[in-house]
């Protein structure tokens, strides 16, 4: 993953939870951010796809399970697309 | 140029440092300031993540300013059978973009029926000022969607009947529980029918019953007031059903719209929601060159500039129709240019790519002015708020000027390619209305003739320029069954411009026409912003070699556009013909006749006698100078009144 994608996957997660992007890590997930409850994941998927033009398949839903893994798997997605 | 301009201008206000300058102006309790900056952010940014952080500060804003925020309150509530939640914040930050704060109860799923059939639902106790009912086919019409092959013919027309039944009888019951609007999403046909092709071969297969499903829906819609019908079909079908809808989310999530078209949605509740809220847009305010036509008439010139049936002119003619299309709806146009008048206008009138003339502005500011300035004035001269303004210009330095200077005014961003502009136009919500009279188009029409005038005035140096512009033409027309009425009740209504304030019947009228020595002139005047109607009466009697001047009266319409110096010119000359050698009359002052009171003084008459009653004034038929004036053309072809076609003639001139 690329430090850009991460930055703006922060950006986006920061407008989605409410937190200044900078209270954001890599490490940040449902345990540490407190209102990342389904609807928020589902918010947090909607922004992701919209903001890098992916699709997200049912199993990387599944495997956002931090800010580090959505950057993971948007670089992912961005790669198969090239 | 104007890129680099607007790069500058937009430099410190990308979207990372709009969201530290907005949480410091909150801080700041800079509130109204921190507002314009979430509505900047919006507008350069609109995506989810943006709409969270401007849904987010807004709650801050209203919390800080106990809900005094400068916004128009608008209580929205859905009703659904699919997931709208991540919908919401999109559609809040669109409404603050329309300066509307919007409150908004989202139904449990698929509760709908229950939510409108008890009055003591949270749906009533929510007071909505609208209510949207999205259902989709596969809840609202079940059978059709999911079993549709193992239908009977019967089955599946009752099964269309029963939806329909449905719709009417919720529909009914909430008109007798709410006066909330009601916006009802028309039913999507599936993708695949379940017969494939022979669906599509009668009007009873799935599709054709689900047509039959919403051609109900739009006839409960036409016959209940407040109900409207959002074509759900056709905004997919304007995206595209491939790219519209996500299977993944719908299987997931009940979510059947995918990521990138959320925001459509949102937009689309828009179109409604505006014109229900009262934010629309009165006037939209053009720009010239590069907006209406391709080029810069000032450099470019005539045969330079790009519009007409061809590309690439044909981008700016779909422009132009799309401009048409608001203004039959009642849409005031105007002008707002930074041009040389002459120029501007030259092509406005003669440019063959056209399809927009003066006649369709109702006022022009083609001047070197600074926009924000002529906006005002324009909203002054068309008598509405400065808010009823729209804005469209193609430079967006000049629409963040105006941004800055009015900010009540919707400022319109055209993409940067030209093919896009009538679509853009015809998507913006502040255009939209609910229902439209036909008075309402008769107004504007008038209304817009006059503001028109009055504001072409404005642009022209000199009065002879604008009478000139104005194109008049006046016609001299005989008495007859047709004008009879109409010139008796001038010479009963006229109080301005009206010499003598003689006051005839339609008998008297006629009496006078079949006398020899009577002459009565009706004068229609019509100029290039329309049909002004038969505006002018005079009536002059001749005496031995005197002509007196018996009757001269002029509606306000047209008064000072000079039609009454062509008028009397035009009896001047008649009465040389039949040999007379001067012409005479008196003014009669009133209480309100002051602006005819200096009239034959500044057509050279001299003053006679002066009575308690008024002055006596004439003039030398054969020195006189009053001639029509050149910019009016005269059409004298009926000057010989024809009394004998008058039907009164027979009985009445067998008593002479």
């Amino acid at each position: 993953m690329t430090a850009n994608t991460f930055e703006q996957v922060r950006a986006v997660a920061g407008d989605i939870f409410g937190l200044p992007p900078d209270r954001i890590t890599a490490e940040s997930s449902p345990e540490t951010i407190e209102n990342w409850d389904s609807m928020q994941h589902l918010n947090l998927v909607l922004a992701v796809e919209e903001k890098f033009g992916v699709q997200l398949e049912p199993e990387d839903i599944e495997q956002m399970k931090s800010i580090g893994a959505v950057a993971a798997i948007v670089t992912k997605l961005q790669s198969a697309r090239r | 140029m104007s890129d680099s301009t607007s790069n500058s201008s937009e430099g410190d206000r990308n979207p990372a440092h709009l969201r530290v300058d907005i949480d410091r102006l909150i801080a700041e309790h800079a509130f109204d300031v921190a507002l314009n900056r979430l509505t900047d952010l919006w507008r350069r940014d609109p995506a989810s993540g943006t709409a969270s952080f401007v849904t987010a500060k807004l709650g801050e804003l209203r919390e800080q300013t106990a809900n005094s925020l400068p916004l128009t309150r608008f209580k929205l509530a859905i009703l659904r059978s699919f997931t709208v939640e991540p919908i919401m914040p999109l559609l809040r930050a669109e409404a603050l973009s329309y300066g509307i704060d919007l409150e908004i109860h989202v139904g449990d799923f698929n509760t709908y029926a229950q939510d409108i059939l008890d009055e003591k639902s949270s749906l009533y106790r929510f007071a909505p000022n609208a209510v949207v009912l999205a259902v989709r086919t596969d809840e609202a019409a079940a059978e059709l969607w999911n079993g549709f092959a193992d239908l009977s013919r019967e089955a599946a027309q009752q099964a269309a009947d029963r939806t329909v039944r449905g719709y009417e009888q919720r529909v009914r019951t909430f008109r007798e529980h709410s006066q909330a609007a009601l916006i009802v999403h028309t039913l999507e046909q599936p993708a695949f029918p379940s017969l494939g092709l022979l669906d599509d071969q009668s009007d009873f297969g799935q599709s054709g019953l689900i047509r039959q499903i919403n051609r109900g829906l739009r006839r409960i819609a036409s016959d209940t007031r407040g109900v409207y019908v959002l074509d759900y079909e056709g905004l997919v079908a304007r995206h595209g059903s491939r790219h519209w809808h996500d299977e993944r989310k719908w299987q997931m999530a009940r979510l059947p719209i995918s990521a990138n078209h959320l925001l459509d949605m949102a937009r689309e509740w828009m179109r409604f929601i505006v014109p229900l809220s009262g934010r629309i847009a009165k006037v939209l305010v053009v720009d010239l060159d590069n907006t209406l036509w391709g080029g810069v008439i000032g450099e470019d010139g005539m045969a330079g500039i790009k519009v007409g049936a061809e590309y690439p002119g044909a981008a700016y003619q779909a422009l132009q129709r799309a401009l048409l299309d608001l203004s039959r709806k009642g849409i005031l146009l105007a002008v707002c240019s930074k041009n040389n008048l002459d120029d501007a206008l030259e092509a406005i009138d003669k440019h063959p790519g056209m399809l927009l003339r003066s006649k369709h502005f109702t006022a022009m500011r083609i001047n070197w002015t600074d926009k924000a300035q002529n906006l005002r004035e324009i909203a002054q001269e068309l008598n509405v708020g400065i808010d009823s303004l729209a804005f469209v210009d193609d430079n967006p330095f000049e629409r963040e000027q105006v941004r800055a200077a009015v900010p009540e005014v919707t400022v319109i961003d055209l993409p940067k390619n030209p093919l896009e502009y009538a679509a853009t136009l015809r998507n913006c919500a502040v255009f939209e209305r609910l229902a439209l009279s036909a008075e309402d188009q008769q107004r504007t029409e008038m209304y817009s003739a006059e503001k028109q005038r009055s504001g072409a005035e404005q642009n022209f140096q000199s009065k002879e320029d604008f009478f000139r512009y104005l194109e008049q033409e006046a016609e001299l027309e005989p008495v007859s069954e047709l004008n009879l009425a109409r010139i008796a009740q001038l010479t009963q209504k006229t109080n301005q411009f009206n010499m003598t304030t003689r006051r005839y019947t339609e008998a008297q009228i006629a009496e006078m026409a079949k006398k020899p020595e009577w002459h009565i002139f009706a004068i229609r005047v019509r100029d290039r912003f329309g049909d002004h109607g038969l505006v002018g009466v005079a009536i002059t009697r001749d005496e031995g070699d005197r002509c007196e001047v018996d009757t001269f009266l002029l509606s306000c319409r047209v008064i000072g556009r000079t039609v009454e110096t062509a008028l009397l010119a035009h009896l001047a000359e008649s009465a040389a013909q039949r040999g007379r050698k001067q012409l005479f009359g008196w003014f009669l002052p009133t209480k309100k006749n002051a602006p005819a009171r200096d009239f034959y003084e500044q057509h050279g008459f001299v003053r006679e006698e002066s009575a308690a009653a008024g002055s006596r004034w004439s003039v030398d038929l054969k020195t006189s100078t009053v001639r029509c004036p050149e910019w009016i053309k005269l059409n004298t072809s009926m000057r010989s009144i024809p009394i004998a076609n008058m039907p009164t003639e027979t009985s009445v001139g067998g008593k002479n």
